[in-house]
């Protein structure tokens, strides 16, 4: 038997640990040119009602519909309308700048926490625009686009996010984990990836049902590793669930990159191959390759097609949350050079090369949404925010446990309001 | 003499004829009423379709109500409870079962973290109405694998109700209200009395049912309230608190030492029935809480507390606690581990001479 410990198995190799690093650090200059931008337009487009086999090489590809040219080619091209084209455009537009304001809420001390979703936006926004309105959405916590496209009130959304009085949660939600059963979104979770399976619980529901509405749900690429991940894909291949899963790969979670859930050998794209469902890799910063994608999904699981997993490859143009500082770990200027552009730009472009758009009419929009979130934000405001005062009645802490208050939580609601007018007799 | 006391507290019971059942047949006819009665019930588990379950509770539901309401699963906890939370979060009144209690682990982030906070967290627009049926304890020589009764884990967590029933009669309308329950419950089947009512004594053979009073199931329809403990014998000398398979082993014990104990089945843990708890032992002064779960942070200490909390000054004694070992369940040695009649019979003797 080989001597354990230090060279032990004598003339047999040493073994090695690899532990993925980034390509680039902080100070570090960038050079993309390892990540392949295909020409947009070169990917065939199968049949939606196509084996899931056939879509095995687009797992590896990258779909793409807006070209250089700002010109829309190719199979993937969903022909929209200019006035979709527009409001899609508007959404994102939105998005952004209501990021911009709650960021800058967040450093005035408004609120704790925020998460932009800067340069993902058309993963979200033109996603729900391919879905049906009561497709019921399972987003992770970058998913604002989803509830902006459907219209939810930004005043609500600041409500939650100031945790004030008008907050329909109560006060009990981290800032960002939205809740709408009226807009068919699903309550936000902290803990990643466990709204996979539920999702795809929710659409086998529908489908026992012989309901019409599909599931669509959102993870990042970094918790594509939960387990969460691979139960839900086995359900949902077991069961050819109505689902759509989005895992948006933003190439960074927190402060570890994509390699360490596993890119450095294969895109998360391919991880459907191994499931027998269909796969899509798609340029996550070309809101029409985006559109194109979610709808080919939404359409094969309505017609009883099956699940399919999208990779949508895009960047975190921004830090991870207010709580983090990208500038710590990764190179200032991946920023500058991602190489495949930015979503509301290449849109705008595209809409102007159409000759349905203008930089003047851009520039009166953004002022114009700029304004609206303004208005909202001083509407959300009169409601409170965060750390001016307890909003919420302290009994409420104690409701919805339970469906019914158990006599426990009666007795520690009383000390709770007990010690209210104590601690804060003004209040 | 204590006399018997059962079946108080039960509602919608109506002058139906009853049968003998044992708690597998119980627990099958519960599910068979359920997935009548209500259409949006799914059953679904490892192995509890066309074969009906490992320990047959599911058998021949699939046959009448097809493989979209009965179906097997892939062998994946999380994804078991997980889909049940998006059925739930639907409108569907899942019924997942665990094979085993000891397999729940790897589907605990689904139901602490998502089933019973879904509705705190969404103040009421999403809930995940499911009932998660596992067996669970030991005395079957399952070892360390097959024998776990995890239940203080759950009990700990905000928002799942708690459910342990000790016989047919109780796991039948249970497992009913539970179904109905708008919130998260979990199911604990004590499959050492699957079969029959089990008096502690490791050499003998379990009893069957069919001569025991709570066998006695009625047919169809009827539910008894979650929280609500069950009185099994009224006595003046001492008060037990007890469930599953552990109440047949305590109701023996005392039977045999000839003690006048008031044996309280709780039933329900969460929400727990502290009435039924308060006034018995506020009658008796004496506490003996029993439970088959390692020691060690288990639900007997949260009783003890209660107790100790709530009626110290009505107590003539401390209260006693009669527990399994703070071990892994060992499988050769299993009967060494199991809190018998020696173990509570001295926790009895101690209470008594104090």
């Amino acid at each position: 038997m080989a001597k354990q410990g230090e060279g032990g198995g004598y003339n047999r190799p040493r073994l090695a640990l690899h532990v993925p690093e980034p390509k680039f650090r902080p100070g570090d200059t960038v050079d993309f040119s390892h990540i392949p931008v295909p020409e947009a337009g070169a990917q065939p487009r199968p049949d939606e009602t196509c084996a899931a086999s056939e879509t095995n090489p687009l797992c590896t590809a990258l779909v793409r519909v807006l070209g250089d040219d700002n010109k829309a080619h190719g199979p993937w091209d969903p022909r929209l309308s200019p006035d979709k084209l527009r409001e899609i455009l508007r959404d994102m537009a939105l998005v952004r700048a209501f990021d911009e304001r709650m960021y800058r809420g967040q450093r005035q001390g408004k609120t704790s926490f925020y998460m932009k979703c800067t340069g993902e936006e058309a993963t979200s926004v033109a996603a729900a625009h391919a879905l049906a309105s009561d497709d019921m959405a399972f987003p992770s916590y970058r998913q604002q686009g989803v509830l902006i496209s459907r219209g939810y009130p930004m005043v609500e959304m600041i409500n939650q996010i100031y945790s004030n009085r008008g907050d329909k949660l109560k006060g009990r939600q981290l800032p960002i984990m939205y809740s709408s059963r009226g807009y068919s979104f699903f309550t936000i979770s902290g803990n990643l990836a466990t709204q996979l399976p539920q999702a795809t619980g929710f659409a086998m529901a529908s489908a026992i049902k012989g309901d019409s509405r599909i599931a669509a749900a959102w993870v990042g690429e970094g918790s594509t590793a939960e387990g969460d991940f691979h139960s839900a894909l086995t359900f949902a291949a077991v069961y050819n669930a109505p689902v759509v899963f989005n895992v948006v790969n933003n190439q960074w979670a927190i402060s570890s990159f994509s390699g360490f859930a596993g890119s450095e050998r294969t895109t998360f794209a391919a991880r459907a191959i191994g499931y027998g469902i269909a796969g899509l890799r798609v340029d996550g910063n070309d809101p029409l390759a985006v559109y194109a994608a979610e709808r080919w999904a939404a359409d094969r699981a309505r017609s009883n097609n099956g699940p399919t997993l999208i990779e949508y490859f895009t960047y975190r143009a921004e830090g991870h949350s207010t709580s983090d500082d990208p500038s710590q770990y990764r190179s200032a200027q991946e920023r500058e050079e991602w190489p495949l552009g930015d979503p509301i730009m290449r849109l705008k472009l595209h809409l102007i090369e159409l000759g349905e758009w203008s930089e003047d009419q851009q520039k009166a929009m953004d002022q114009e949404l700029a304004e609206a979130v303004k208005a909202a934000t001083k509407e959300a405001e009169k409601n409170g925010i965060l750390g001016h005062g307890m909003h919420h009645p302290f009994h409420t802490m104690f409701e919805d446990v339970f469906e019914e208050l158990p006599w426990h939580l009666e007795e520690q609601a009383d000390q709770a309001i007990r010690e209210r007018k104590i601690k804060w007799p003004q209040q | 003499m204590a006399t018997a006391v059962s079946g108080d507290d039960v509602v919608s019971l109506s002058d139906a004829p009853t049968r003998p059942m044992n708690m597998i047949e119980a627990i099958n006819d519960a599910l068979d009423i359920m997935l009548e009665r209500d259409p949006d019930v799914i059953v679904m588990g490892e192995d509890v379709g066309y074969f009906g379950g490992v320990f047959r509770a599911t058998a021949g539901l699939q046959d009448k109500y097809g493989k979209t309401r009965v179906f097997d699963t892939p062998i994946s906890e999380c994804g078991i409870i997980g889909v049940a939370v998006g059925m739930g979060a639907y409108g569907l009144r899942p019924v997942p079962e665990i094979q085993f209690a000891d397999y729940i682990y790897p589907g605990l982030d689904q139901l602490i973290s998502e089933a019973a906070r879904l509705r705190y967290r969404s103040a009421g627009e999403f809930i995940a109405p499911m009932t998660v049926r596992t067996p669970f304890g030991g005395g079957i020589f399952g070892g360390q694998t097959h024998s776990q009764s995890p239940e203080a884990i759950f009990t700990h967590v905000s928002g799942l109700k708690t459910i342990v029933p000790s016989t047919p009669h109780d796991a039948k309308g249970l497992l009913i209200a539970a179904i109905e329950d708008n919130d998260p419950c979990i199911f604990f089947e004590p499959k050492r009395i699957y079969n029959g009512p089990f008096d502690g004594y490791y050499d003998k053979p379990t009893k069957p049912w069919k001569d025991h009073p709570d066998a006695k199931v009625p047919e169809g329809y009827y539910s008894i309230p979650l929280g609500k403990a069950r009185t099994v014998r009224k006595g003046e000398a001492l008060t037990v608190l007890v469930y599953g398979t552990m109440v047949h082993v305590a109701e023996a014990v005392c039977r045999e030492k000839g003690v006048d104990a008031e044996i309280i089945d709780l039933r329900t843990l969460v929400p727990l029935d502290i009435e039924a708890v308060e006034k018995s032992v506020e009658k008796t002064g004496r506490c003996l809480v029993i439970h088959e779960a390692t020691r060690t942070s288990g639900f007997g200490a949260e009783l003890v507390s209660l107790v100790q909390e709530r009626c110290f000054y009505h107590l003539e004694a401390p209260v006693e606690r009669v527990t399994g070992f703070d071990t892994p369940y060992p499988h050769s040695l299993e009967w060494a581990y199991f809190p018998g009649p020696i173990r509570i019979g001295e926790a009895i003797d101690k209470l008594l001479e104090a």
